[in-house]
């Protein structure tokens, strides 16, 4: 049996909400970095199913292209932070307020 | 061919001798400067002495005048303005008049100046207003002469405010600008009537036409008459724009002599002169010339009575003597205009000359009445400057008398009103060219500790000798009792169109008229005599005299009539300045400035802040497309 398509779109939803609320409010840049990446896959999600629904396979390519730039996103984010924190000493995202007018 | 080349060199050596010093001047040598610029000068004059050379040998051809076209100026349709000069015998001249004066002018400089840190850009200034007086001379048509015209205006007010460190020089020069500039209007003004009527500004075209394209006495006549008019009594200093002359005197003293009284002052008489058949096609406009110059002649004279500054009496006494000069072209005398243009430039010059030697040997001192007893010090400059002051009192035999009487004889024909002026303002000018002498060289000596004041050194003293010889001799230049003078005869080609000239009335009627002038003149020295040097004459009318040291409230008039509202008006328009404009300027930044303070908040630099903003905006966009 197939799990239908609204449970798809409603756990993609939780998972875009999970990430924002990541994003939103977690101190640490790393994690930051991942509620990114799961507001990317809760995407994709939704990506998939509609294309399962619609019968056609574009939504399955820009899944593809996605993750590509998922992970080239991964490479210079991560060196950023990297940076951030040989710069800084922290990778807490409150404390690098260099752009506060 | 010759006459092309002569032609075209006079203005244009004294232009390069401006180059030279006005470019490297700094870095020359003040023998090179000062030989530079009077070679230059020397060159142009005799160029202008072959001019005359010339045209003694060969009578242009068909015409007039000889015309040297330089190049097409302004090519506009049916509108050509060549720049083109003229030959013929009242451009050469003038321009000898220019030249010579100039040249001993240049070489009186050279010791005057000597020291003055600006040597060089003195000279380099002298060089370019003698082009530019070369070029206003030499002008074939009323477009080209406005470039000279405008040159010297530009040089007087260079020239005057040669000490620009001194304010009252500073203010002088302004002064001097903005006054001919208003004068300026008018001439301009005419140049474009010029255009309309006749579609040329060409002399000889003017000439040739007057009398088919402007009806006598007619509203296009009088017109084109007054506001050419309205340029020379701005140039030449008549009333009621004479304001800018007396204080013109701050320049320095050769400068006054050669500009301000020998030739650009001069040249609002030489053009109308030069324009003569469009002014005797209005009347009306000839009869104001006459006026004007009738009671500029008086009031000049009146002012110089009471004025304590040697410059400055010579200054009024220059504008006295172009109201005669006025009053001789007003009247249709234009030879006798032109004679006595040449005599003045000899005796005002030499005048001035000996005051500059004056206050060379005072050092700067020029307030009369802190001199006297200098005729012990200064004995040959006592003697030049009185060979000229008796030449402007109109004693014979020097050339005052001659001009000056020339001029009265024509104005009685025309008026006896006129002359009647004429004879009392030459009565006046005896009496302060007197007073200026005596409070200058006789009486008690002033100055006794500053035992030091000398004659000039030789470079200076030998253009003021040369000077008082033309003073003396000059008056052989245009006058005899029956026959037209030898200048008159020279310029008949032009003003007549070579039609023989009149006989002078002569007779009886004529000598009784030199008779009258004579006994004013000599009653005017005896009264001075009297007043000045005797002190046997006392008392006055304080009313008077108050009324003439305030020149008739001429200048307090403009001062509340002109200055005052402009100024009103600047001061409006910086207040306006202030707190319109610069408010909204001001304003408008402010107003930049405070929404940034305000927006400034929303950059926080909490990463989250800015992923919510996103968020945010997001949701927006969805909330738009959704609800479309």
């Amino acid at each position: 049996m197939t799990v239908p398509a609204p449970y798809h779109l409603a756990l993609s939803a939780v998972l875009f909400t999970l990430g924002m609320v990541g994003v939103l409010v977690r101190r640490s840049a790393l994690v930051v970095f991942m509620s990114v990446e799961v507001m990317l896959n809760a995407v994709n999600l939704a990506l998939v199913t509609f294309a399962r629904l619609r019968g056609a396979v574009d939504g399955q390519l820009l899944v593809f292209f996605v993750l590509v730039v998922a992970a080239v996103e991964v490479v210079i984010g991560l060196a950023i932070i990297v940076d951030v924190f040989r710069a800084m000493e922290t990778v807490d995202v409150d404390d690098v307020d260099l752009l506060r007018g | 061919m010759l006459i092309r080349v002569l032609a075209v060199l006079v203005p244009t050596l004294p232009l390069a001798g401006w180059a030279v010093n006005g470019l490297w001047g700094g870095r020359l040598a003040r023998r090179t400067v000062a030989l530079v610029a009077c070679g230059a000068v020397a060159a142009a004059f005799a160029a202008a002495a072959l001019l005359l050379w010339q045209i003694r040998l060969a009578p242009p051809p068909g015409g007039p005048s000889w015309v040297v076209d330089l190049y097409s100026w302004i090519g506009a349709g049916s509108i050509q303005v060549p720049l083109r000069l003229l030959v013929d015998p009242l451009s050469v001249a003038m321009a000898l008049v220019v030249g010579g004066v100039g040249l001993l002018i240049h070489v009186y400089s050279v010791g005057y100046m000597d020291g003055d840190p600006g040597f060089a850009r003195y000279f380099a200034y002298l060089n370019l207003f003698m082009a530019s007086m070369f070029w206003l001379v030499l002008a074939g048509n009323l477009a080209a002469m406005f470039i000279g015209w405008e040159g010297v205006g530009l040089c007087s007010y260079l020239l005057i405010a040669f000490w620009f460190t001194r304010p009252a020089a500073a203010a002088a020069g302004v002064k001097a600008f903005l006054v001919t500039r208003l004068g300026d209007v008018g001439m301009l003004l005419g140049i474009f009537v010029a255009f309309g009527v006749f579609g040329t500004t060409d002399f000889g075209v003017m000439t040739r036409d007057a009398g088919a394209r402007l009806a006598l006495g007619g509203g296009a006549a009088t017109a084109l008459a007054l506001l050419l008019f309205a340029g020379a009594a701005g140039k030449s200093a008549q009333l009621p724009l004479h304001v800018w002359l007396p204080d013109a005197m701050e320049g320095p003293t050769p400068v006054s002599a050669l500009i301000h009284a020998a030739t650009m002052v001069t040249a609002g008489v030489y053009m109308i002169v030069r324009l003569h058949a469009v002014f005797l096609r209005a009347p009306a406009a000839m009869d104001l010339i006459a006026a004007v110059g009738a009671v500029t002649a008086i009031f000049a004279a009146a002012a110089a009575l009471v004025e304590p500054d040697l410059k400055r009496v010579l200054a009024y006494s220059t504008i006295s003597q172009l109201g005669y000069m006025f009053l001789a072209v007003g009247v249709g005398a234009f030879s006798a205009g032109i004679f006595h243009l040449t005599s003045h430039a000899f005796f005002k010059a030499l005048l001035f000359l000996a005051a500059g030697a004056v206050m060379h040997a005072l050092g700067g001192e020029t307030d009369m009445r802190r001199m006297g007893g200098l005729a012990r010090r200064l004995p040959r400059t006592t003697a030049a400057f009185a060979i000229g002051a008796l030449a402007l009192a109109g004693i014979p035999p020097l050339s005052g008398f001659f001009s000056k009487d020339l001029i009265l004889s024509e104005a009685f024909r025309a008026q006896a009103w006129w002359w009647a002026v004429g004879v009392a303002a030459a009565g006046l000018t005896a009496v302060y060219i007197l007073r200026a002498f005596a409070l200058t060289f006789l009486g008690a000596d002033l100055r006794g500790a500053e035992g030091a004041a000398h004659d000039p050194p030789p470079s200076m003293a030998a253009p003021m000798w040369i000077l008082a010889g033309l003073t003396v001799a000059g008056g052989g230049l245009g006058w005899s009792f029956t026959h037209p003078g030898i200048l008159e005869r020279f310029l008949l080609t032009v003003l007549r169109g070579g039609a023989a000239a009149p006989a002078r009335a002569g007779g009886a009627g004529e000598g009784t008229l030199v008779a009258a002038s004579v006994l004013v003149a000599v009653a005017g020295i005896v009264v001075g005599w009297l007043v000045y040097v005797r002190r046997s004459l006392r008392g006055g009318v304080p009313a008077l005299a108050r009324l003439l040291s305030r020149r008739f409230y001429i200048e307090d008039a403009y001062a509340v009539a002109v200055i005052g509202p402009v100024r009103a008006l600047a001061r409006a328009a910086a207040v306006a300045d202030l707190t319109v404009i610069d408010a909204a300027v001001m304003g408008l930044a402010r107003a930049v400035g405070r929404s940034g303070q305000a927006l400034r908040g929303l950059e926080t630099g909490y990463l989250r802040h800015y992923a919510a903003f996103v968020l945010i905006g997001v949701l927006l966009i969805l909330v738009y497309w959704v609800s479309r």
